[in-house]
């Protein structure tokens, strides 16, 4: 008699280790240096590549289940979020703006992510980890996507949402963005992928996704959240490579040492600069807030940072320099950068405004050392000329960090109440930081960061009007010049929330909602 | 001990998730926030696939945790019956 003998499966291991090395080969035609060319001009020493550890252990197939399951959840959310008028759901048309950002500054940096990876997967010889880039290229893509079509629904409806390609090619603040991921896929791959798979992912967007996204649940925001959660379903496994890749360079030679503790500490200031911005969005643009800055900031850089460096410390990695100022900062960042919005917003894609008395009590509260006697005063003489109809914009363009390409808007680490400024001369030229670790990063590579483009400099040297103006024409106005070739419309995207089209349109829309007329 | 978590999104799939991962590991503690909860635990925690394959009433694959993941910390150890997340110090 027959005996259906039923096959064993196969454990996750071997599953893994079948379906990702052994689909491997060793090139014959060629030779690894020509196949592999940009493996070894970092200096990074890799001796066993089958030395890297999954520890996710996905496989292709396990990848595009979970992956289309995901999908599918999302769009039927999205699908029905916007067909039922979601939008007016919101806490507040104001909590939007923080939205537009998201769009403008982040979502292009998917795409970037999705192109840094999928050359850093063709680069690294190893197939464990060629896998792992290939699958979060896709994952960076599928992000960039997906936050395109949750809003695009908020398009239809509000402005300043129509144009966020354009902009971040163009329009000032966004060249801060933009610097930090071009700046991160033109280093070799071993740079990027410390840069954006372990001090980005790992270290930092968390805070941009977790708190800032169960924040935009508590707004009543759907569609952001069900791309943040999506996305951030992911990311833990873009963290979790991130980790393993620094394990794995360290473990393979005591020699890539130095060179990845000055790749963490570089990164790691150039992604808290970058999320200065987040730092506002949070404690400024949310109707309703899940926690502070600060509380993020304490949970997930101070306690979950500090555990992971602590681990790495069996390395030799220690904390990055930088994290004494960074600690110091928490205190003042959301606050300055805001100041800083709100002067310019004659030349932003979002509407700002000045917080009102509960939101400043919030602040006190959230801010007990640094709020009352540094910003208080400022913005309630702010709201004060506001009222009086003389809202303040700032026309002087500012100067700009070479490295961040932020605004000078930063204090003095130890004194609030002055601006830092640090210069440095090279090869007969002027370059001017917003601290010293920016400063710290240009000296070791000031070839790159001298071509650096800095929008201030772009527009005094005429290179931000549309093209055929003529700025000696009479009565040239340059300022609505530059809105111009942004694809800004000014007056209506930018300046007050208050008495703008947003505001109005939202009001009425929403009264229109609950009646019959 | 540093402390690893787990975060992950609040629904009718996770309910079970999350009252395993609280079952088995004693010492975690459930922080909730908006549409999401962030279990911290000190040192380590495990997820186990038989519990919660329990408590759903039908098999259950470990990998599924990658649907309602929002964020993580620490080494993973991932096998086919648990998913331990640990520091090393």
């Amino acid at each position: 008699m027959d005996m259906q003998v039923p096959k064993k499966k196969l454990g996750l291991k071997e599953r893994y280790t079948l379906m990702t090395r052994d689909l491997a080969w060793d090139t014959s035609y060629q030779p690894k240096e020509k196949v592999y060319p940009y493996a070894d001009y970092e200096g990074i020493k890799i001796h066993d590549w089958d030395k890297w550890e999954d520890p996710f252990r996905l496989t292709m197939d396990a990848y595009w289940k979970y992956q289309a399951e995901k999908e599918r959840k999302l769009y039927a959310i999205i699908d029905a979020y916007s067909q039922s008028n979601g939008h007016l759901g919101v806490t507040d048309a104001r909590y939007l703006n923080a939205i537009k950002i998201f769009l403008t500054a982040v979502t292009p940096l998917e795409y970037m992510a999705h192109r840094g990876f999928a050359h850093a997967g063709r680069a690294f010889p190893g197939p464990g980890a060629r896998v792992a880039c290939m699958m979060q290229a896709i994952d960076e893509m599928r992000h960039a996507q997906t936050q395109i079509h949750s809003l695009s629904n908020y398009n239809k409806y509000y402005n300043g949402f129509h144009d966020a390609p354009h902009m971040y090619d163009r329009v000032w603040y966004l060249s801060v963005p933009k610097s930090f991921f071009d700046d991160a896929i033109t280093a070799g791959p071993f740079e990027f992928i410390v840069s954006v798979g372990f001090s980005f992912e790992y270290v930092l967007t968390n805070l941009l996704f977790v708190p800032f996204v169960s924040g935009a649940a508590y707004n009543g925001d759907m569609g952001t959240m069900t791309f943040g959660f999506s996305a951030q379903s992911d990311e833990a496994r873009h963290m979790t490579l991130g980790l393993e890749c620094i394990k794995f360079i360290l473990e393979q030679d005591p020699a890539n040492l130095p060179i990845v503790q000055r790749w963490i500490d570089k990164w790691t200031w150039r992604g808290v600069r970058l999320l200065s911005i987040v730092a506002m969005m949070m404690d400024y643009m949310l109707p309703k807030r899940v926690m502070s800055w600060k509380e993020a900031w304490e949970i997930y850089f101070e306690e979950n940072g500090g555990a992971l460096f602590k681990d790495l410390a069996r390395y030799g990695i220690r904390m990055p320099d930088c994290c004494e100022q960074i600690r110091q900062e928490k205190d003042h960042l959301s606050h300055q950068v805001w100041a800083a919005f709100y002067n310019y917003s004659a030349a932003t894609d979002f509407h700002t405004w000045m917080p009102d008395e509960d939101e400043m009590k919030w602040l006190s509260q959230k801010y007990p050392d640094t709020f009352d006697q540094h910003y208080r005063p400022r913005f309630e003489f702010w709201r004060e000329q506001q009222q009086k109809g003389n809202r303040f914009y700032n026309k002087t363009l500012p100067m700009l960090c070479q490295t961040c390409q932020i605004p000078m808007l930063f204090t003095e680490p130890g004194d609030p109440t002055k601006i830092c400024y640090r210069e440095r001369d090279y090869k007969g030229s002027k370059y001017h930081f917003c601290s010293d670790h920016c400063q710290h990063i240009f000296d070791n590579e000031p070839e790159k960061y001298v071509q650096a483009w800095l929008p201030v400099h772009q527009i005094y040297q005429g290179n931000c009007f549309p093209e055929g103006s003529d700025p000696t024409a009479p009565g040239f106005d340059p300022l609505a010049a530059v809105l111009e070739h942004y694809r800004l419309n000014a007056g209506r995207d930018n300046g007050d929330f208050e008495g703008s089209e947003d505001q109005r349109n939202f009001e009425a829309w929403r009264g229109m909602a609950k009646r019959n007329d | 001990m540093s402390k690893v978590f787990i975060a992950l999104q609040t629904n009718d799939d996770t309910r079970p998730i999350i009252e395993s991962i609280l079952a088995d590991n004693p010492h975690a503690l459930p922080v909730e926030s908006p549409a999401m909860v962030k279990i911290d635990a000190e040192g380590r925690l495990t997820v186990k696939r038989e519990s919660i394959s329990e408590r759903i009433g039908r098999e259950f694959d470990l990998q599924e945790l990658h649907t309602h993941l929002i964020s993580l910390s620490g080494h993973i150890d991932e096998s086919d019956d648990e998913f331990t997340l640990h520091w090393n110090d």
